[in-house]
């Protein structure tokens, strides 16, 4: 069995004799996921200029903005501006996140030709959060569903606390496939499975990928880790040796942790690219555009870069 | 779909934060099937903490000798099994180091524990000996450029450099580990053929050396390259001779560790709070974290003989010192700011 790296074209590359993907799907959730947990208070503009850096850098998907009320997320409120304002490559997704019917008209209204919609895997998260069990949460989706289907609009499932819970503490695998299964079902065409506070390390994320992926087909899921514990290369690692092909992360690492104060939360694109083409594995991405647009949104926040491949090139 | 990782996680349930990580990293009971065709994860780890001598070399900030016995003494009470305590160069080369004597004279050696020191020389050799060292470390460079840059010589000339002292630690029954550095990639010349690697290796076992440490200097390696090298190398030295010394500098260490791993490899260096910034790309990291390490380890049910907590009640103590943050993701988790 070939255990080193071989990478000649139109071959599958190996891996420690476990075949990797040739190409992966980054997903970039920066503009959302990223700033909705930043404290600073984004101008439109600076987001809309954001998401177009990212656009040029090459990224096939970009989590654009959310359609929740601006009551609960004020880093969003600018949500039809910025769908309006950026410029949309073809062949570029531009999901938003719809928590409810009402905010999917909105998303539609406003240009949003993706959605994605979100459960948690544990049933303590989901109340705290929400304010509902998870059945109830998935319940509740289904107007959207339904909506979605009819105006032809693709919907992606988000689960969170795949592994572990900030109030429950481990969280089980199965739970985790039922969500999915359920979200799956219901019709999303894509589930990202996420490390919401980043405990997961390889040996978990295996088991409970094994476990959805009884449920789910392994082509349509996706891995959103955190790196609050500095496990998320690792854990990214093991789901493409599992056969996963998509993978969530944020340019710049943008986006704490809400749970841990001062920790990291996101992992950040940067470091993920750079993984992946040492691997071999086409993103499509050009690495320094996609620093350019990492060094633009941090000297906007005026922070460091989470990412350590930007706090390695970046000369102070 | 071929032989994956089963984990059986029989960790507590906590609901306490502080104690999340404990509750996550710890798996008493595990089975594992290997990643490839009958190859398992090693059941223990041994981990190398450099941060006392590799660490603090790389830091700006002068520590005092107190301060260095006692963060030796507070590893060492942790559980890690061989920590690399200074150097034997002279002061005027690293002045972080002058003060070697008094700490091979002040820490608390634990029994069973090992705390190997650098020898760049015999005269380094003889000093270490005579200071209470029962284990020394030499290094060569994978890469001719880095060689000549670093001490002013070629590979081979710094290996023949190293045979008396290779010569009087066999005599006086003292191992020694070898250490390569720019095992994947060199500041100067860029990538590093992995046959090179093998060679320099193979040079420092034949030599002598019990185990050696494959040093990704700059960090650049990624779990491929990291392979491809893995691959050269055990073709020319045992699998459980080698290290891998993995530094996080573009974020890939733990991912790296992890693929050795998957190729049977069996220690690690690491230096607690991520200590030693790299000196080739200012700002950024260097070291892996020590605790970072531990924490995958033990997630993925791998015995360290570590325990965490004080691993991490010395990392925060440094940090304090150096008036830094740390390094280690894990720590800044924890950490109540």
């Amino acid at each position: 069995q070939d255990v080193s790296l071989s990478t000649k074209k139109n071959c599958i590359i190996y891996l420690a004799g476990q075949a990797l993907p040739e190409k992966v799907k980054i997903v970039e959730v920066g503009p959302r996921d990223g700033l909705q947990n930043e404290k600073t208070i984004v101008p439109t503009e600076t987001k809309i200029h954001l998401i177009d850096m990212l656009s040029a850098s090459g990224l096939p998907v970009i989590e654009a903005t959310s359609f929740v009320s601006p009551k609960w997320v004020p880093q969003m409120a600018d949500q039809v501006e910025v769908m309006k304002g950026i410029g949309r490559i073809p062949g570029v997704s531009y999901p938003v996140l719809t928590p409810n019917l009402k905010g999917f008209q909105a998303a539609v209204k406003a240009g949003a030709s993706e959605v994605a919609i979100f459960g948690a895997a544990s049933e303590l998260f989901s109340k705290k959060n929400i304010n509902c069990s998870v059945d109830e949460s998935l319940q509740r989706f289904n107007d959207v569903m339904k909506a979605a289907k009819e105006a032809g609009v693709p919907v992606r499932g988000y689960v969170s606390c795949v592994v572990g819970c900030p109030y429950e503490g481990k969280v089980a695998p199965e739970k985790v496939a039922y969500v999915a299964k359920r979200l799956y079902s219901m019709g999303c065409y894509e589930i990202s499975l996420g490390d919401t506070i980043g405990v997961g390390t390889p040996g978990s994320m295996i088991e409970m990928l094994e476990a959805v992926s009884k449920e789910v087909p392994i082509s349509a899921l996706a891995v959103h880790c955190h790196d609050t514990y500095g496990q998320a290369l690792a854990n990214i690692l093991v789901a493409l040796q599992m056969g996963i092909g998509v993978v969530d992360s944020s340019v710049a690492g943008l986006g704490g942790c809400p749970y841990a104060q001062g920790a990291s939360g996101n992992v950040a694109t940067e470091d993920v690219v750079y993984m992946l083409h040492g691997l071999g594995i086409q993103t499509g991405v050009d690495l320094s555009k996609l620093m350019d647009a990492g060094a633009f949104i941090c000297r906007t926040l005026n922070r460091k870069s989470n990412s350590k491949v930007a706090q390695a090139v970046c000369k102070l």
